[in-house]
């Protein structure tokens, strides 16, 4: 695993973020390289939040929301995941690779599932290099 | 409403190739409610204008401003201090808006960021449908509400034609047939002898075949003291 890597992930606090506080109590390994950013629905997550993250050198961003049918607030995860569809053909666009953004499901009682999306985003930017913004010195 | 749609941003990057300072303008209204050119939408062009730049060591400066109405000056002059040391403008209201602006500021780069569609309606969330053609001349009250002009393919005033097939056009398998929907109409509400009444062939004078139009409505035209009184207020 390579250090230094950036990876913003966007939890909702009642299934991604509940997932990672599970994941810690059980004492589960992830990398450290994740910054938690707890919200109360990732419906409240907008493309601009991620555009963001991206341009101020985030190598990753991730949004972990309730499983599909289960959000707590009904559809919040279902407009995550429209959301983050939107941000991945923008930044296709303006030419920085759309793997970089991804959303999942999952749930409270999940702990396990954290470390694997965590495990997930450092291979994806394992293979991708560094956010190029960073390359360019923003 | 005016119905819109993004321009790819590659042409847009093209676009402001060369600016340095760089103001994205939305509008409120109409092109808002399309989810194409209000205030959220200006923030997130800005932010994609901004990310190509650090990603190509362009330098771009970019600014944001959302009026109530791009087509209104009393609502355009809103943004004077924020367009005065500003290279382009990308304007993403309508084509009316962006026209607008360049008449206010007429040595501003001014550079439309949506392509202006039609006159249309929210069908379902995020599906917009063409309703009217602007043709100045409104046939609506034969037709059971359905606009024959903009809703038909050929836009007979006398349908349907043979290519209707099972309700659908024969242009799109998709697309409902616009005669098909004024029987159903007119059917409703007893008025199936209108399908029977020849609609003589149209006047498109009033529409674009007459040039660019304008209305005057006399009442509400200012007298040259009124204007010289209003732009001493102003």
């Amino acid at each position: 695993m390579k250090a230094n890597l950036s990876i913003v992930g966007y939890c909702c606090s009642y299934g991604g973020y509940s997932s990672a506080d599970l994941a810690g109590a059980s004492r589960l390994r992830y990398s450290p390289d994740v910054m938690i950013i707890r919200i109360p629905c990732v419906g409240r997550i907008d493309v601009i939040h991620i555009l963001r993250a991206i341009r101020n050198g985030a190598d990753a961003v991730f949004v972990a929301g309730c499983l599909e049918r289960n959000c707590n607030f009904e559809y919040g995860n279902f407009e995550a995941r429209k959301r983050v569809e939107h941000a991945r053909r923008l930044l296709g666009e303006i030419g920085i690779e759309k793997e970089r953004v991804e959303v999942f499901n999952v749930a409270s009682n999940q702990g396990w599932r954290f470390p694997e999306i965590v495990d997930e985003m450092v291979s994806r930017v394992n293979v991708l290099g560094p956010n190029p913004i960073r390359k360019v010195g923003k | 409403m005016i119905v819109a749609d993004k321009k790819p941003l590659s042409e847009l990057f093209e676009n402001v190739e060369g600016c340095k300072r760089i103001l994205v303008a939305g509008c409120k209204s109409c092109v808002a409610i399309c989810l194409v050119g209000g205030e959220k939408e200006v923030g997130l062009l800005a932010e994609s204008l901004r990310l190509f730049s650090d990603l190509n060591s362009k330098g771009w400066e970019v600014s944001e401003y959302t009026v109530e109405r791009q087509c209104e000056k009393e609502w355009v002059r809103e943004m004077h201090q924020s367009v005065q040391d500003i290279d382009a403008v990308v304007s993403i209201a309508c084509g009316v808006g962006a026209q607008t602006m360049q008449e206010l500021y007429p040595d501003k780069r001014i550079l439309p960021g949506l392509n202006t569609s039609n006159m249309g309606a929210p069908d379902e969330q995020g599906i917009f449908l063409e309703k009217c053609g602007g043709c100045g001349d409104c046939i609506l009250h034969l037709t059971g509400g359905i606009c024959p002009i903009v809703r038909c393919a050929k836009s007979l005033l006398n349908g349907p034609c043979g290519g209707s097939q099972n309700g659908k056009c024969e242009i799109d398998p998709e697309t409902p047939c616009a005669w098909e929907q004024i029987y159903d109409s007119l059917k409703r509400l007893g008025r199936l002898d209108l399908m029977e009444k020849i609609i003589p062939p149209k006047n498109w004078i009033p529409s674009r075949s007459g040039g660019p139009r304008k209305i005057v409505r006399p009442e509400a035209v200012l007298t040259p003291e009124e204007k010289e009184t209003k732009e001493g207020i102003n």
